[in-house]
């Protein structure tokens, strides 16, 4: 803007830099805080919070708050419901890697019959949601008896095709050379795979746990669907069964203590894998 | 595209896809099968037998004057989530973008929010406009506005837009600053020297060299607020008040699993699978384009 025309073109100096620094700090603050309103709320008493205004710091109940959360709850103790929470992410994360790494190996190096029929059948569950489906898949699951079960929160949401596209577009990348001497050396296909292309997918497999695990965790149609038993919720969808069904008030404390629970995970692997997700968020949507 | 060098056999790579196969045509095919096919039918309300009914249920639906307004519903509420997202993140990557230093840790502050789940998003955004104890309602409240999402369908409407578009903006943030920084600094220097403003060099530059990005990110988050957003309507107003924010996909869930209409509630699912159909060809369709570009 004005005076960046004269001195060093588009480079920002002077005020209009610290009014671009004083946007930015405005939107992270405006962005951040709901969260720090769910914290300090998880750290007050519920009078406090009943009386608005409620604190805009944090109070002294966070132990008290976080230690009755994870031990009693509402329904079902909330360590209860990380644990439940924890089985689907890495559930969801590794069993579709798992396969998708198999079948992308499948197809794009070797040919075998019904190779291009699975090939479609793959593009074809790209970019179907669960939610579309829910009725039928529901009744699949129970007819399989595995409703309130680990099993039934994991299966139905690993049955799309995004892992095997990306892997097969990265297996294409791989130089044919290599192929080459692995069948001169001798080297059976499994070898091939399991000592070439999976330490060479080491980064794509980590970027794509990386988004499957947040994917995962946050899954919440899903749970509310096939999990009764609040043994068996997932934090995600657990945070609304607390909330008391008649005009009682909730018990805000503990609810935001859980809330804050529920995002630790997923946010703290954003933050401390940063470099992966972004990798694996650009891949995921090319 | 096909690799040269293969290996020989087929049963091993038969095994290697079982897995996947018996996965996706269990839990993925035969139920899309199921939701086209129960489409066709009208179960009886004890649910002993169904009799067929053909487009019947189609036709049921879009005579149906609370399907049309869920239609209606969800075509404002994607549309508001998508502008106020991506508008927010657009302005903010503009911003740091002029940054020569510090850019990135304004990126790790700002993407962060992604990892909240919808459903979490909701209980905080209802925890600050809660009737009786949010202290955002509160201080509209002493401002002499009475904020009430539990009764005005506006009002819950402008909350779950907010509640949904809030944890998007971290997306769009990070693909929009990657895109301006993909447009070369030369470009956009060459047309200083020319004695272009900022917003000249803005709309006539840059703005047009960021449409792929823009382009993409409009397909992508109006698939969010299509799907993803279950959760932020279902903690905040349950589609309420009236059915002032039930969206499509709330109604499938809403009509199937509280209602107990399995015909109506597969019809529904049907008629949002061709939706994603359509939004998957226009978002293949471009990214080819991209590609070329």
């Amino acid at each position: 803007m004005a005076g960046g025309a004269q001195s060093g073109m588009v480079e920002r100096r002077g005020w209009s830099l610290w009014l671009t620094h004083a946007g930015l700090i405005l939107g992270v603050m405006v962005i951040a805080f709901p969260i720090w309103l769910a914290f300090v709320a998880s750290t007050v008493t519920q009078p406090e919070i009943v009386r608005p205004p409620m604190p805009v710091l944090p109070g002294d109940q966070f132990f008290e708050n976080y230690r009755k959360a994870l031990v009693a709850g509402v329904n079902a103790p909330v360590a209860k419901m990380l644990m439940n929470s924890a089985v689907m992410a890495l559930g969801i994360a590794l069993g579709k890697i798992a396969i998708s790494l198999l079948s992308a190996f499948a197809i794009v190096y070797f040919r075998f019959p019904g190779r291009k029929a699975f090939f479609w059948l793959i593009f074809l569950t790209l970019m179907l949601p669960v939610e579309v489906r829910i009725v039928p898949t529901y009744e699949v699951v129970a007819g399989f008896g595995m409703l309130n079960s680990h099993a039934g929160l994991i299966l139905p949401l690993i049955a799309s095709a995004t892992a095997t596209f990306l892997f097969r577009q990265f297996f294409m990348t791989v130089p044919d050379e290599l192929v080459e001497a692995a069948r001169v050396d001798g080297a059976r296909p499994m070898r091939f795979f399991l000592d070439i292309l999976v330490p060479m997918s080491r980064t794509n497999i980590a970027a794509l746990f990386v988004i499957l695990f947040i994917y995962g965790w946050n899954q919440y149609l899903w749970p509310l669907l096939i999990t009764t038993d609040p043994q068996m919720n997932t934090i995600v969808m657990g945070i609304k069964q607390m909330f008391p069904s008649g005009d009682d008030i909730a018990d805000w404390p503990v609810i935001m203590a859980t809330s804050i629970l529920a995002m630790l995970p997923p946010v703290l692997v954003v933050i401390f894998m940063q470099k992966l997700f972004i990798r694996g968020l650009v891949e995921s949507e090319k | 595209m096909e690799k040269r060098v293969t290996f020989k056999g087929w049963l091993l790579p038969l095994l290697l896809v079982a897995p996947q196969v018996a996965v996706t045509a269990v839990f993925f095919f035969y139920p899309a099968g199921q939701a086209v096919w129960q489409s066709l039918f009208i179960p009886d309300p004890f649910g002993l037998k169904s009799q067929f009914v053909g487009l019947g249920n189609f036709e049921f639906l879009l005579g149906d004057p609370y399907y049309r307004a869920s239609f209606v519903t969800t075509a404002i509420f994607s549309s508001l989530v998508t502008v106020v997202s991506m508008g927010v993140a657009l302005v903010l990557a503009v911003l740091a973008d002029r940054l020569i230093k510090g850019s990135g840790t304004y990126r790790t502050l700002l993407i962060w929010p992604y990892a909240v789940a919808p459903a979490v998003a909701g209980v905080l955004w209802l925890f600050m406009f809660n009737t009786r104890v949010g202290v955002v309602a509160w201080y509209l409240g002493q401002l002499g506005y009475d904020w009430n999402h539990v009764l005005n369908g506006g009002e819950a409407m402008g909350l779950v837009v907010v509640a949904s578009a809030w944890g998007r903006i971290s997306y769009n943030f990070l693909f929009f600053l990657a895109g301006l920084q993909a447009i070369p600094r030369s470009v956009i220097e060459a047309a200083a020297i020319d004695g272009a403003r900022f917003w000249t060099r803005f709309w006539t530059i840059v703005f047009p060299l960021l449409s792929p990005t823009t382009f993409f990110l409009l397909v992508v988050n109006i698939v969010y607020a299509f799907f993803e957003t279950f959760g932020v309507i279902h903690t905040i107003t349950s589609g309420g008040p009236q059915q002032a924010t039930t969206i499509l996909v709330y109604k499938v869930f809403a009509d199937g699993f509280v209602g107990q209409d399995l015909g109506s509630s597969a019809a529904q699912s049907v008629i949002l699978l061709v939706v994603v159909g359509v939004l998957t060809v226009v978002q293949f369709r471009f990214i080819e384009r991209r590609v070329h570009y």
